[in-house]
């Protein structure tokens, strides 16, 4: 398959980088609602929209109501969503929990994907317990209780998870803390008792959890797949999620590269254009080559993760370590170049640094990726 | 696609049958490389009867139509054959610029008479050429060249020297830039072909820091060009004076070639391979240098996704055309990274200039050769120009 979008998938980037840039921009979302302080950290109004251009169950299979699209669409999606910051339960419900939830019973999708479709609900997932992402390691432990289950323990960076209205958790089901077997994910409601949300605001403004579970009691049917058998749940979860924050994060190094590459052309010092600057045109360059790259490796992976190929899953660590490094590359750059007026809260170029950082986090960093990629590679 | 597969069993039996076992592993040194020419030797039979197969078959050119020495493959044929070749290691049975470089810009500009004389003595690996840009004051910037050849009406007398020829002691001909009108900087230049047995041509070797010396310093004392080879067959390539459309051309693909776009052997990562070797050495990796590696190693594989795009999209006209230039800048820049960690994993062994385990010197001397990279067919601070121009179309670039 050749590396660039076909005519479908043009059409498709067309609508989605209009859709974004009109509903999803900067001022009408990320900055109304982060300076309403409002407690989501993302417009509903906004989700139910993508809901109705066909956006949020986009990874569904028709079967089960949704459009049967690959990663490649999702990530046109996320490109734009991340181009223009805009807040968004895409990425962990359209994208993570989705995944998670073909794994599902019948009776399960039936329960969450139709708010899902509709854009009515809200998905988080619950994955890390530590402040760095380590999926190796889940101690959170799920204990057999009658006919279900009881899950305590804690969970950290919950993106959006006191706004869900269900999140998937992994928990422990047997074995130690660090065992690949002996994981079972469960899909845990929002009104599950013995859950408890601390609620944080995150660099970039969108809203995350810690969140303790204690003791709280889980029916059977609350099992997404196997008991015991979720690591292979976790693992397509984790690619999907990780394909589909690269997307997101080209969007945000693209985002922030275009607002430079503009100022460059508008800004006067000494008297002349910044951008006639050697100094500044050989680093402009430099980060231009950086984003294609990255870009490119991130289709790459995307369509390998489509065409089911086991190499998906090192080219999913290369695209995520290869832009979270482009990504850097191009908010630093932008902050510097843009000089003074970078650091004020009023200009943009600042939230895309904010973005990057906690983006760049999220499911595993570049040096988490770059290990990765040497594991794997057999070093 | 039945097509294709058909084509790809029978590529398979053909290579089978054809690519002897000798040539089926990569090239330790320059006598494993076949350059063709007047002068050329074979190595072995095995090197002779692989290279005769080729050229019976149009496979030294594969995707050359076939009067001219091609095999007149379309591009996904030639990707197929680019695969089968490399999934049993088969060896280019043919090294050449004629290949890599004239011939391109002949397939383009050239007359018919120019095709079906030289495209076809390329093909056949009759003749040797050599390219004639950079002079002593004109390296990246060639549209100073000084290169003069004084027009007598049927012929050109040509005066001047050139620099950084590769290998021009033993070309047989040379593709060079010539001025031919001291008035025009940009147009007066001249794409000239012709004999490096014509009179008043010499040519040195400029030993590098690699202690080897693949380029030469060229010098031209009143050598006599004729305009014309014969018929439809002049001695210049594209219009007199308009040479650069030529010689651009040409560095786009000088450029690819470099950078390893243009399908490079050369494997991306190389994490895997230095843990082998440091092993080997009876020594493990540093883990600061394993995590070196591994960034390398996400840096490289994302460049080959991007040499694949690249080359993906030139196929439908989608690439930029100032791509090349990108492609160049962080494929060369990485080559001399891959170096600088090949020689870390080493250590001491990779300093020995001469011993056998080290066939030579070979990680020293090949570390030392990369170091050219970011300055031939371009320094990279002249690509990052060109991107700032032609891409980002910053004011003033």
């Amino acid at each position: 398959m050749p590396l660039y979008h076909n005519d479908d998938q043009a059409m498709l980037a067309d609508t989605a980088s209009g859709f974004m840039a009109e509903e999803g921009n900067i001022a009408k979302q990320l900055r109304h609602w982060r300076d309403r302080n409002c407690k989501d950290g993302f417009g509903h109004g906004l989700w139910k929209q993508m809901a109705e251009m066909g956006f949020t169950g986009m990874l569904v299979d028709e079967a089960d109501g949704g459009l049967g699209m690959g990663h490649v669409e999702a990530g046109i999606v996320l490109e734009e969503i991340g181009r223009n910051l805009t807040p968004s339960p895409f990425l962990t419900s359209s994208v993570l929990a989705a995944t998670a939830l073909k794994h599902g019973s019948d009776d399960m999708k039936g329960r969450y994907l139709p708010g899902l479709i509709a854009g009515d609900s809200v998905f988080a997932v619950a994955i890390d317990e530590t402040a760095k992402h380590r999926p190796s390691r889940i101690a959170t432990r799920a204990e057999k209780s009658g006919n279900g289950f009881r899950l305590t323990g804690s969970k950290s960076f919950v993106v959006q998870g006191a706004s869900a209205d269900m999140i998937v958790v992994a928990a422990r089901t047997s074995g130690s803390d660090e065992d690949a077997d002996g994981i079972t994910l469960f899909a845990v409601p929002k009104d599950a008792s013995g859950m408890t949300h601390d609620a944080v605001r995150l660099v970039d403004s969108s809203m995350a959890t810690h969140t303790k579970f204690d003791g709280v009691e889980l029916d059977g049917d609350a099992v997404i797949g196997e008991i015991d058998g979720g690591r292979a749940v976790l693992d397509a979860m984790l690619l999907a999620g990780r394909v589909g924050a690269a997307a997101e994060g080209v969007g945000v190094a693209r985002g922030a590269m275009d607002m430079t590459v503009d100022y460059l052309k508008q800004r006067k010092q000494f008297g002349k254009l910044i951008g006639e600057f050697q100094a500044l045109q050989h680093r402009a360059s430099h980060l231009y080559s950086e984003v294609e790259i990255a870009r490119a490796v991130t289709i790459k992976a995307q369509q390998l993760l489509d065409a089911g190929a086991e190499s998906a899953d090192l080219m999913a660590s290369v695209a995520k370590a290869k832009v979270a490094r482009a990504a850097r590359l191009a908010v630093q750059e932008g902050v510097q170049m843009h000089g003074g007026i970078g650091m004020t809260d009023e200009y943009d170029i600042g939230l895309y640094m904010k973005r990057d950082r906690a983006l760049a986090e999220f499911l595993g960093d570049a040096f988490f990726h770059a290990n990765r990629v040497a594991t794997l590679s057999g070093y | 696609m039945a097509d294709l597969e058909t084509f790809r069993t029978e590529t398979r039996a053909w290579l089978e049958a054809n690519c002897p076992p000798e040539m089926r592993e990569p090239a330790r040194d320059d006598e494993d490389v076949y350059w063709g020419g007047r002068r050329a030797t074979f190595k072995n039979d095995a090197q002779k009867a692989w290279f005769e197969a080729c050229v019976a078959k149009g496979y030294t050119v594969p995707a050359w139509p076939k009067e001219y020495g091609g095999a007149g493959l379309s591009p996904a044929e030639a990707k197929v054959l680019r695969e089968e070749m490399s999934r049993i290691n088969a060896r280019p049975p043919l090294s050449s610029f004629g290949i890599w470089m004239l011939g391109p810009a002949l397939l383009q500009f050239g007359t018919e008479g120019q095709k079906q004389r030289f495209l076809n003595e390329i093909a056949r690996g009759e003749i040797r050429w050599c390219q004639g840009y950079s002079e002593p004051g004109s390296g990246s910037d060639l549209v100073s060249l000084q290169t003069y050849g004084e027009d007598k009406g049927d012929h050109w007398v040509v005066n001047g020297q050139k620099i950084w020829t590769s290998y021009a002691d033993q070309a047989d001909w040379i593709f060079c830039l010539v001025r031919t009108d001291k008035n025009d900087k940009y147009k007066g230049i001249t794409f000239m072909l012709y004999d490096m047995a014509s009179e008043g041509v010499t040519t040195k070797p400029i030993l590098l820091i690699s202690g080897n010396s693949p380029f030469c310093e060229t010098f031209f004392d009143n050598v006599k060009v004729p305009k014309s080879y014969g018929e439809d067959c002049p001695a210049y390539v594209g219009e007199v004076n308009r040479g650069w459309d030529v010689a651009k051309y040409l560095l786009g693909h000088e450029r690819e070639m470099i950078s390893g776009a243009g399908g490079g052997e050369r494997s991306a990562a190389i994490g895997a391979m230095m843990k082998r070797h440091a092993v080997k050495l009876g020594d493990e990796l540093d883990p600061v240098l394993r995590a070196e590696l591994a960034m390398f190693d996400v840096d490289a594989l994302a460049y080959t996704a991007m040499g694949e795009k690249f080359l993906d999209e030139i196929k439908v006209g989608k690439a930029h055309p100032a791509q090349p230039n990108m492609m160049k800048y962080v494929g060369t820049e990485l080559n001399k990274r891959r170096h600088e960690l090949m020689m870390a994993v080493g250590g001491s062994r990779s300093l020995e200039w001469e011993s056998e385990d080290t066939g030579g010197g070979k990680p020293a001397r090949g570390w030392l050769r990369t170091k050219a990279n970011s300055i031939e067919g371009g320094t990279s601070e002249v690509m990052l120009n060109v991107i700032s121009k032609r891409i980002l179309d910053l004011p003033g670039a």
